[in-house]
């Protein structure tokens, strides 16, 4: 018996857990996709917003504007990479200039400090590449980025270096109260606890509505994106957002935490939540979109494209706290779209103490505060390279050309507490494989790597990104004839 | 950490690497040093297992690793100093190299020359913005060919290959050989853009159908590849709607084209061309910083090694020269693409060349029964007849001595495709 079973691993989950383990607990986390932070917390746009945007008086609103006030102390901490370029939101015309002032009044009702109006003559001052035709801008400084799988998987080894439990490939079926507890039903067993916290992104709706009285619907929201190389300059120094619409904030060009450029997302509802597939329409809107923000785009330097899907909740607000209606122990934080990377460090911390609160956890004697991941060789000075290779000569072996990445950090991302299992996680947690290249010259190295530390038998079993994606089909001399 | 000062120190031991490496041994320089990544020397010509290279230079049908061996055996018998698993970190345009190995740690050295060959790395799928999931089972040719040659697996059963360039083919056949079925070789422009004889030897002998102006639309399958769309495109090679059809197959080869890989080049603020995203160069293979040469795929990507192998022993020979003599002075002379000619290479003449001087570059598109015509200015020299010219047979032209005195006279040399003969 657990005390709290945590359902879905996302940033927001991962972050309950990080938060919980802090009491002296016994958790569970299930997660139905091979690897931590394979939803929405892997493939959206990395900004860590201000809080100007949520109308006021939402959890929204709340969230966003304290969870982004935690970011970048959280990050130090963990580790991550964490940047503040802040934000212009563009302008072009007088009926843009109303939606401006009121995002600006916005700002100032959600406590957002340091926003201002500022005109095309500032503005092109600020960002030179940004079309002439703008007409005035929201300047928000407090604007930030992070690396938003980084931070998942961070918080992820957090909460196992604390007792934690992971099951990956896990997908929670039902819930079922049994009088004083709650059984998990996955296609892997059964599993109980107290408390039940379901995290569980586009997968959400269908746990909740299992157990509570009110009837939510999330509707998966895909957004597209171009990712682009790293360019002597930026195009932006800044993240260049629009005005918003219904459908979100619409598409924005950002530099990322890593120097790459950033364009997307879009918008749109689609029946599965699993289908991350890029379209020609979507990723043409995407472009278009953009041309307005930089008229003189160039897509030379594109190395690829992606997708991920939100978890909208049909009424828009998230809903966070105790399943209404449910039977006592079930919670809940569901409907996490934008800005729910943002609000995370505080849904993390809130959730995590309700939950321990209810259970009446007391704080951990023995709390192993986490540790902050190494600093990637590529961003090393000269010093700390000779430093890191008298440690550990495998720093000595450039695995990954294009990222910089040494075979030390491959086999640590690996060791890691919640490590990678498939090239892609490798490629998330180390940047092998993301660059200009892609991993045509280092996935095979890598898969090398993951076989040798995983104990494989033989580098057939290595996958992309699970089971069913195995990056081999056989071994020459044992043809099927075609 | 101590700076180690060098003569010569050449990054990369693939043909390149190690022809500049023994021409400058040759020319009587004693202190050079050949950085190589990888554990091998001979670079991507390991994994070329098929025959067809040496014709030029040895009048025989090589392997892949028959042409490498022949190369390392001659710096073996050198004695040049290669050293595998290094990669290098930073190049300054002082030639100050810094690198890191397993075995040594971070090393500095101070070369009074370098010589860039680093070779080349295919476009992946991101480049071209495919649309679709993002499964197993989409590789770029050359990842595919590492994956049968130097490890003996199999990436996939039912193939289809994007792209016409000459590695796709090669994987085409080499994969059918080996069992699986390859369904389709699709190529977004009106001609392949690989060599002639790749398309008989690998495609037509088997039976393997060639698309062209056609291009992959749409990957699908979560996990792995399950099927590809396919659809025709237009003039402006944008996809024909209603002209889709789909493929099933478990893998997608790219052979989508090559880029030199020129990331050191960058950090040392060396002039590159947006031709051939190579380096500018002038005929000795000299950038524009004085004393780092450039040869082989990293300067521009050739069709056939044994190009790769006769350039960079010029790069070789005239490294040695510029660490015996110091730098020259001499004025160059522009080399200008003309009509139909797409990246010139060396962009830069010197009039005083004692031997001819082989300018090397891609036909823009294909032409038939056209003149390929040698300038001085605007006055023709020469004028040859072809019966085909095509972007995937590069073009080495040769400029004899007897033509300097009036192109230095008429202050550039020019190459054109011409419809008619011009002198």
């Amino acid at each position: 018996m657990y005390d709290a079973i945590i359902v879905g691993a996302g940033v927001v989950g991962c972050a309950i857990a990080a938060r919980l383990v802090q009491y002296s607990s016994n958790i569970l986390v299930l997660e139905a996709a091979d690897d931590v932070s394979e939803g929405a917390s892997k493939a959206n746009s990395g900004i860590v917003h201000a809080g100007y945007d949520a109308e006021p008086d939402t959890e929204k609103a709340r969230l966003n504007v304290k969870g982004a006030k935690m970011m970048e102390d959280l990050c130090l901490k963990l580790g991550v990479p964490f940047g503040r370029p802040g934000a212009l939101v563009l302008g072009f015309d007088e009926e843009d200039r109303k939606q401006i002032e009121v995002l600006y009044e916005r700002s100032i009702k959600n406590g957002v400090d340091g926003c201002e109006i500022i005109e095309r003559e500032q503005i092109l001052k600020l960002e030179p590449n940004i079309n002439p035709d703008v007409l005035c801008a929201l300047n928000v400084p407090k604007s930030a980025i992070v690396s938003p799988y980084e931070l998942t998987y961070a918080l992820a080894d957090s909460a196992k270096e604390n007792g934690a439990e992971f099951l990956l490939n896990t997908k929670a079926e039902t819930f079922e109260h049994k009088g004083d507890f709650w059984q998990v039903h996955t296609n892997a067993g059964t599993y109980e606890a107290k408390a039940i916290i379901n995290c569980a992104g586009c997968d959400a709706d269908r746990l909740h509505n299992q157990i509570s009285t009110r009837q939510v619907e999330i509707i998966p929201r895909r957004g597209q994106y171009y990712l682009l190389d790293r360019m002597d300059e930026p195009v932006f120094s800044r993240t260049v957002f629009q005005v918003p619409t219904v459908l979100g904030k619409g598409v924005l060009i950002s530099p990322t935490t890593h120097g790459n450029t950033l364009i997307g997302p879009n918008a749109e509802d689609i029946e599965c939540a699993l289908d991350t597939a890029t379209t020609r329409e979507g990723l043409d809107e995407v472009l278009g979109k953009s041309a307005k923000s930089w008229p003189k785009k160039n897509l030379r330097n594109v190395i690829t494209t992606f997708s991920g899907v939100r978890a909208h909740e049909k009424d828009g607000d998230f809903i966070i706290g105790a399943v209404e209606g449910a039977p006592e122990g079930a919670f809940e934080a569901i409907g996490i779209e934008s800005p729910g990377l943002s609000a995370s460090p505080a849904i993390g911390e809130e959730m995590g103490d309700w939950v321990a609160y209810y259970l009446k956890l007391k704080k951990r004697g023995n709390y192993r505060p986490p540790t902050p991941l190494p600093k990637p060789f590529s961003r090393m000075s000269l010093k700390e390279r000779e430093e890191a290779y008298r440690q550990d000569p495998l720093y000595g072996n450039l695995v990954c050309r294009c990222e910089t990445v040494t075979e030390a950090e491959i086999r640590f991302s690996i060791r890691r507490p919640v490590g990678a299992t498939s090239v892609d996680g490798v490629k998330r947690r180390t940047r092998a494989g993301m660059g200009r290249c892609q991993g045509g010259f280092c996935c095979l190295r890598v898969a090398e790597i993951l076989k040798e530390e995983l104990g494989e038998s033989d580098l057939l079993h290595i996958t992309k990104q699970g089971a069913g994606s195995e990056m081999l089909v056989g071994r020459l001399g044992e043809e099927d004839q075609a | 950490m101590n700076t180690i000062q060098k003569d010569i120190i050449i990054i990369g031991a693939g043909p390149a690497g190690l022809a500049a490496a023994i021409a400058a041994k040759e020319q009587g320089v004693q202190d050079i040093l050949v950085l190589e990544r990888d554990s091998h020397l001979g670079g991507i010509l390991q994994q070329c297992i098929h025959n067809g290279f040496g014709l030029h230079r040895f009048k025989e049908e090589l392997t892949g690793p028959e042409y490498a061996a022949k190369d390392i055996e001659q710096a073996r018998r050198l004695q040049i100093d290669i050293r595998t698993g290094v990669t290098v970190l930073n190049l300054s345009s002082d030639k100050t190299v810094t690198a890191i190995s397993e075995k040594e740690g971070l090393v500095t050295y101070k070369a009074k020359a370098v010589i860039l060959a680093m070779g080349c790395r295919e476009r992946p799928r991101g480049a071209l913005a495919i649309p679709g999931t993002r499964p197993a089972g989409v590789y770029s040719a050359g990842t595919a060919q590492k994956f049968m040659n130097m490890q003996g697996y199999r990436p996939g059963k039912r193939i289809v290959v994007l792209g016409s360039g000459d590695i796709g083919l090669i994987m085409a056949r080499r994969m059918t050989l080996q069992g699986a079925k390859v369904l389709a070789c699709v190529e977004i422009m009106p001609y392949s853009s690989g060599l002639n004889r790749n398309i008989v030897q690998c495609l037509d002998d088997y039976n393997i159908p060639l698309y062209l102006e056609h291009t992959v639309t749409d990957i699908h399958g979560k996990d792995r590849v399950e099927s590809v769309t396919i659809s025709k495109v237009d003039k402006n090679r944008r996809p024909i709607p209603g002209s889709e059809f789909k493929i099933e197959c478990d893998t997608l080869l790219l052979s989508v084209g090559l880029i030199p890989e020129n990331e050191l080049s960058q950090g040392a603020k060396i002039t590159m061309s947006p031709l051939t995203s190579g380096a500018v160069v002038n005929s000795h293979f000299e950038t524009d910083r004085p004393g780092i040469f450039a040869c082989g795929n990293v300067l521009h990507v050739h069709d056939l090694v044994d190009n790769v192998s006769e350039e960079s022993f010029i790069a070789g020979k005239r490294a040695a020269e510029y660490v015996k003599n110091g730098e020259s002075n001499k004025q160059t002379i522009p080399v200008l693409d003309g009509i139909g000619v797409r990246g010139c290479v060396p962009q830069k003449l010197f009039a005083d060349e004692t031997e001819p001087v082989h300018i090397m570059f891609r036909p823009d598109n294909v032409y038939k029964n056209h003149f390929l015509t040698i300038f001085a200015g605007d006055i023709p020299l020469k004028s040859q007849k072809k019966l085909i010219l095509a972007p995937g047979e590069m073009v080495n032209l040769p400029i004899t001595t007897d033509m300097l005195p009036k192109i230095k006279e008429q202050g550039s040399l020019k190459i054109a495709i011409l419809p008619e003969k011009a002198v």
